[in-house]
């Protein structure tokens, strides 16, 4: 049974993990023994249709509609190609906008997904490699029948590369009119600091506990002559403007040197400073992923030890 | 208009856990409203005290332990709860069909008008049941909302959807609309003493499959966890040994290396 994947785009852009999907879904494909179908819905699908046009791709369907995206125009495409195409597999990006999308296809597909897998096999049926417990444990899930909808986490495939010999065809669907509409864009994180131009960044998390023990960092951060910043709850709990956030949702940095305190380092986090020169992570929990990417660790109490940090300096 | 809401009690895992078949060790277990959920509480709050919505009901998935869960979103202002559970459902995974089969039933009941819900729970991080469960009863749906903005009159919700990269898509979501919501959308308020109290007199009321309509068959799952384990640690880190006095002293020297408060 051949394969569907779904390419993102946003603004004028596919997204990486576009290519990201394609490399999955050639593996699924290869271990099915069938075709790879790419279908791009909405902006400029003939530009991107040429984008697309990795090795390993067998056919890209362009489905011409708005500019902007639009949940109920995803699904309507998605849904009759894959019939159309007999795609015992779809695959799409585990995004915010796969999210909004991906399940309602498998309900109105009536067939199970599956989310934010990080490996998959298939042998007679499919498993899926993914976490659980906030990243704390692994898991393979083993789904019945041989149809799903899988949502792929951005930066766990490689994206594809190369030209491909795929065909291009443009599809006319019939899309409902729709309950859900665009009408605009906000960036956030505009102000006086911009985390991303930092040499240094000192970094604070939950870890911190309490809005009165921020002056803790900030008293590091002025002492190294570095720039504050944060991941997404202390935002969330409005202690730091989200100008300061780093992550998925916040800013990519590669500052040469941050340094990460009481971050547990979560996905989303990790996904917006791995890029960093120099990562240094102080945190209780010796087990938390944080230290996967770290350079230097200490595995302490941060309230022990970030003063004797600023004493060093002071 | 009546809110309901959907609410999970998760289970987080100690700093220190064991791994006993394919689960965590219950004792190494602790269990909690969800983070997502509790910020969809308190939206659906703060729309009744606005005078937006008349009722606010919430929906749980889970056994009777949760109860105690379910009295915290009472607490914070929710007037009533339906709390869903079969022993057919113990131990499985369900798959997201299952658990809107369930929600599907509770909603025919309810007939809300909206219906929020974490973007998320945290144990499963699954991220699908809102948006399935909006295709299922024919609602207009947005995932991942960090603003909201209720005009009941026209019938719209006017909402941010929090994308990618600091970068929030604006959307009007036609009413009837499942929401999910994302952390970040409002401060969940703590429990009062007094809604403590009060909650003590709201109604949870439990329900089983059969009071639903559904079999034990429809909500069999499609997934089974075969594996679990502990990801192996890649990390290459040189680990700063010491107390904390020593260990800041290594630090600075590493941090001067780098040119750092030089």
């Amino acid at each position: 049974m051949s394969v569907l994947v779904v390419a993102e785009h946003r603004r004028g852009d596919l997204r990486d993990v576009s290519y990201e999907a394609i490399t999955a879904g050639r593996e699924l494909a290869d271990a099915r023994g069938g075709d790879l179908h790419v279908a791009v819905i909405g902006g400029d699908v003939d530009g991107f249709a040429e984008d697309l046009n990795r090795e390993g791709v067998d056919g890209i369907h362009a489905v011409a509609d708005g500019e902007e995206f639009d949940h109920n125009a995803y699904q309507a495409a998605v849904s009759t190609l894959a019939e159309r195409l007999d795609a015992g597999s779809v695959v799409v990006p585990n995004s915010v906008n796969g999210l909004d999308y991906a399940p309602a296809l498998a309900e109105a597909l009536g067939v199970p997904i599956v989310t934010d897998a990080v490996g998959i096999e298939y042998d007679d049926g499919l498993t899926v490699t993914r976490e659980m417990y906030g990243s704390k444990v692994e898991t393979t899930v083993d789904v019945a029948g041989d149809r799903f909808v899988l949502t792929v986490r951005g930066g766990e495939w490689p994206p594809a590369e190369g030209v491909g010999d795929a065909t291009v065809e443009s599809v006319e669907v019939d899309i409902p009119e729709s309950g859900a509409r665009v009408t605009g864009f906000e960036e956030v994180g505009g102000g006086d600091v911009d985390i991303a131009d930092a040499d240094v960044l000192v970094s604070v998390g939950r870890g911190i506990e309490e809005e009165e023990n921020l002056e803790l960092v900030e008293g590091l951060a002025d002492a190294l002559g570095a720039t504050l910043s944060a991941s997404r709850p202390i935002v969330d709990n409005g202690w730091l403007p989200k100008n300061r956030q780093v992550g998925q949702s916040g800013k990519v940095v590669t500052p040469d040197v941050y340094i990460a305190i009481g971050i547990s380092g979560a996905v989303q986090h990790v996904a917006g400073m791995k890029g960093s020169d120099t990562i240094i992570a102080i945190n209780t929990d010796p087990n938390a992923p944080i230290f996967d990417i770290a350079d230097y660790g200490i595995v302490g109490d941060l309230f022990d030890v970030v003063p004797e940090l600023i004493d060093e300096f002071a | 208009m009546k809110v309901l809401v959907t609410v999970k009690e998760v289970a987080e895992a100690d700093d220190d856990f064991a791994i006993e078949g394919t689960d965590i060790a219950e004792s190494d277990l602790e269990y909690d409203l969800n983070e997502w959920d509790d910020y969809a509480v308190e939206a659906a709050v703060q729309l009744a005290e606005a005078g937006v919505a008349d009722e606010v009901v919430t929906v749980t998935i889970g056994p009777e332990r949760a109860e105690e869960t379910i009295r915290m979103a009472l607490a914070k202002g929710a007037d009533r709860a339906v709390r869903v559970w079969d022993d057919s459902l113990e131990g499985s995974f369900p798959d997201v069909a299952s658990k809107v089969d369930l929600f599907e039933a509770v909603v025919a009941e309810e007939e809300p008008d909206l219906v929020l819900g974490g973007v998320q729970a945290a144990d499963t991080g699954f991220g699908a049941t809102g948006v399935a469960l909006a295709e299922r009863i024919g609602f207009e749906h947005a995932a991942v909302v960090n603003h909201l903005d209720v005009d009941a009159d026209a019938g719209v919700a006017h909402v941010h959807r929090e994308l990618e990269g600091g970068v929030e898509e604006l959307t009007d979501v036609d009413l009837p609309a499942v929401l999910t919501v994302q952390t970040g959308l409002n401060e969940p308020r703590y429990a009062s003493l007094r809604g403590i109290r009060q909650a003590q007199r709201k109604e949870i009321a439990a329900t089983d499959l059969a009071d639903l309509g559904v079999t034990a068959a429809d909500v069999e799952s499609a997934l089974t966890i075969t594996e679990m384990y502990e990801p192996e640690s890649e990390s290459d880190a040189e680990i700063i040994e010491g107390d904390a006095g020593e260990s800041a002293g290594r630090l600075a020297e590493v941090l001067r290396e780098k040119g750092v408060g030089a």
